[in-house]
């Protein structure tokens, strides 16, 4: 008989840790909720919350920020994959936020309706009385992410206050707070890039299809591969053309890029994260280009 | 591959930021546009050369300042292992941040500038180190370019640090002559330091044996949630969700439930990808038991010959980091395990001097982050073990009912 060694490898101890976490959060919180965008992080938390209350369902419903430009694969993923886990899925339409005057959205070429997540995400948490909301963010996408809490305190109007954080300690989790405040909670904030993708692959977990290569009609703007759509049309100058790509991050269509791969399976999406020199949102968001501060800018006011 | 957890403690001025910089530049784990925005930023603001410490400082006010405000949390990986980095700042709120990010640390790196050697807040960062039982400590003296790569300066710093570390609790020491800038002994070992037999910093990280450090003889689990499904194939289903805290469960072994001390056998240790054999910290599982016995949030399942202190009456050492000093005789929210409670301050017993460690029994409170012994006492009994036996099961945290801050870690003894 050989002698075990009880260890955990890297993944083990990932998953253990957001389990944790799930379960903290659904003992402690009256109404918590976990944002799903579709995007690769928030169907690995999807995933990990249903270990953690297996074989009981999920304990709490599925809340989607929608901005309205969605690729089509991804909302028939969303809803195929929302059904299959049997949770409730509300969505929060930055589409309605507008019809409703409650927001006004840019125009011109360069329009983005990703600042007007967040009206819309804080209006759905308000709506439903959220006091706990689960995002998918890591802490090694972005710089101002790195200092963020797995528990981030938001007070009543959703902000954030980075140089005011609770000291985190141990995994005692301090989740208490007012009325109208509400935590946002990160499980996956020890995680990188690559874990997702290694995780991904040992779990087997169904993604929507762009996350792996495919012929695509692109054009190209300021650097990045964008996708013509009813939503955005290129301009004089910026020609189609027909490229093979896939997806690294899923956001809205008119500002996520593609990269050009040939990665068409888990497994070879593993070696190229492995290999690649640009981070995930500087390769493919157009939004966290604005400025060296954007990220911490919009967190300020309640994003993601 | 297997996670190590490193904390770093230092100030500015030692280079920690480039340390760790280099740490990740070496390793390939910086990705070319955050180099070249921290080109970017560097070449603006007329830095002589890439400022490495750029990588970390995320926030606006930390660059506009030049300053570490907060723990940032740093990854990387090599072929071994998978290293998560808590930079904690050497200055403002020092105790606080380093406390934080010890907390959870298997191994804590402390670093001095060779030129001005072991200072006031090195021996403060070692002493919270083994406060907060982090197993390994590693002491890098950097910026061996600066006094031409002396063994007599390292040997002198060494031997200094060596006798204060003797009086304080650490399990594992190791002192590394480096420079974080020109890289030597960081990544791979320099040819400039051909008296220095040791291994490089990265390298001592990745053998570092830390199997050893768990608990695997005291069996503890705390039950975070209680899973009942209500469903029509698992209708009768109870289970006892929670992670190991310590030791190794199997099915079959015999339990007592805390705090009701009712006994009982575990039928099954559960996952959504099938039952396991043992688990063991820090594992998620559920856990079946032959007994229909009530169990809720809170309690404890251990074995019956080996079972943890039970009491309302909880002596410890205590970091407060709250911005109001403690109040004696005051109630806060006590959180332990998965068990949340009220406590009151009874008695500071005394403040500990971290540089000095000498213990003055007059002190009326305790303030922002000093440190103290402390008698409380709890609404309902906590399930303990001491901290140094057990980091999990001997650790708490006070929160102010009020404001809901986070204002002290605690530690018992």
């Amino acid at each position: 008989m050989t002698t075990p060694i009880y260890e955990l490898s890297h993944l083990d101890a990932l998953e253990a840790e957001s389990v944790h976490v799930f379960r903290e959060v659904a003992a402690e919180f009256e109404k918590p909720v976990l944002l799903f965008s579709g995007g690769k992080d928030s169907i690995v938390m999807l995933h990990l919350a249903q270990k953690a209350f297996w074989p009981a369902r999920i304990p709490f419903p599925v809340m989607h920020v929608d901005t309205g430009h969605n690729f089509p694969e991804v909302i028939e993923y969303r809803d195929r994959r929302v059904a299959e886990a049997g949770v409730q899925l509300i969505v929060a339409s930055v589409q309605e936020a507008i019809d409703n005057g409650k927001v006004t959205e840019q125009t011109g070429p360069r329009a983005s309706r990703n600042p007007l997540q967040t009206v819309a995400l804080l209006e759905g948490i308000e709506k439903h009385q959220f006091d706990a909301a689960f995002g998918g963010a890591r802490r090694d996408e972005e710089k101002a992410r790195a200092k963020e809490r797995v528990y981030s305190f938001r007070d009543e109007f959703g902000q954030w206050d980075p140089k005011n954080q609770r000291p985190e300690l141990w995994s005692l989790y301090n989740g208490r707070h007012h009325r109208g405040e509400h935590i946002r909670v990160f499980p996956l904030s020890n995680w990188t890039e690559l874990d997702i993708w290694q995780y991904i692959g040992r779990e087997g977990i169904d993604l929507p299809s762009i996350y792996f290569a495919h012929q695509r009609e692109l054009f190209l703007r300021d650097g990045m591969l964008l996708w013509p759509n009813e939503h955005l049309q290129p301009m004089d100058g910026e020609e189609v053309f027909e490229q093979t790509v896939r997806y690294r991050t899923v956001g809205d269509v008119t500002c996520t890029g593609a990269v050009e791969s040939t990665a068409s399976t888990v497994e070879e999406i593993v070696e190229e994260v492995a290999a690649t020199h640009v981070t995930e949102r500087g390769a493919t968001r157009a939004d966290d280009r604005a400025s060296e501060a954007a990220m911490e800018d919009r967190k300020r006011e309640g994003y993601f | 591959m297997e996670m190590l957890r490193v904390a770093t403690a230092g100030s500015v001025d030692d280079g920690k930021s480039t340390l760790i910089g280099r740490l990740l530049y070496d390793t390939k784990s910086i990705f070319t546009d955050q180099l070249e925005a921290v080109e970017r930023t560097s070449a603006a603001r007329g830095d002589e050369y890439t400022n490495l410490a750029l990588l970390t400082d995320g926030l606006r006010a930390e660059r506009e300042q030049g300053i570490t405000i907060d723990v940032a949390y740093r990854y990387f990986a090599t072929p071994k292992r998978k290293f998560i980095i808590a930079d904690t700042p050497g200055h403002i709120q020092y105790t606080r941040n380093m406390v934080t990010g010890a907390s959870t640390a298997n191994a804590a790196l402390i670093l001095v500038d060779a030129r001005k050697g072991i200072l006031e807040q090195s021996r403060r960062h070692a002493f919270l180190a083994s406060l907060l039982r982090v197993p390994h400590l590693v002491l890098c003296v950097n910026k061996m370019d600066l006094v031409d790569y002396d063994q007599g300066v390292f040997d002198a710093i060494a031997e200094e640090f060596r006798h204060f570390a003797a009086k304080l609790e650490i399990g594992d020491l190791t002192v590394i002559p480096v420079s974080a800038l020109a890289g030597d002994n960081v990544v791979t070992r320099s040819a400039n330091m051909p008296w220095y037999e040791g291994t490089s910093l990265l390298h001592h990280l990745e053998e570092l044996h830390i199997a050893s450090d768990r608990n695997l003889i005291d069996a503890r689990f705390p039950v975070q949630y209680v899973v009942r499904p209500f469903s029509g194939a698992h209708l009768d289903y109870r289970g006892y969700a929670g992670q190991v805290a310590g030791g190794v469960f199997k099915p079959g072994d015999d339990v007592v439930v805390l705090p009701s001390g009712l006994p009982s056998t575990i039928a099954a240790i559960e996952t959504m990808d099938g039952p396991v054999d043992e688990a063991f910290a820090p594992m998620s599982v559920t856990i079946r038991l032959t007994d229909e016995i009530d169990i809720s949030r809170g309690d404890m399942i251990c074995r019956p010959n080996n079972q943890p202190a039970v009491s309302q009456d909880v002596d410890a050492m205590v970091c407060w980091m709250g911005d109001e000093p403690m109040r004696p005789g005051g109630k806060y929210a006590i959180k332990h395990t998965t068990r949340s409670a009220r406590t009151m301050v009874k008695g500071l017993r005394y403040r500990l001097d971290v540089n000095t460690l000498h213990r003055d029994e007059q002190a009326p409170t305790l303030t922002l982050n000093e440190i103290g012994r402390l008698n409380l006492r709890v609404t309902a009994p906590l399930f303990t073990d001491p901290y140094r036996t057990n980091r999990t099961t001997g650790s708490f945290i006070l929160v102010d009912e009020g404001t809901n801050a986070t204002v002290a870690a605690g530690m018992v003894l």
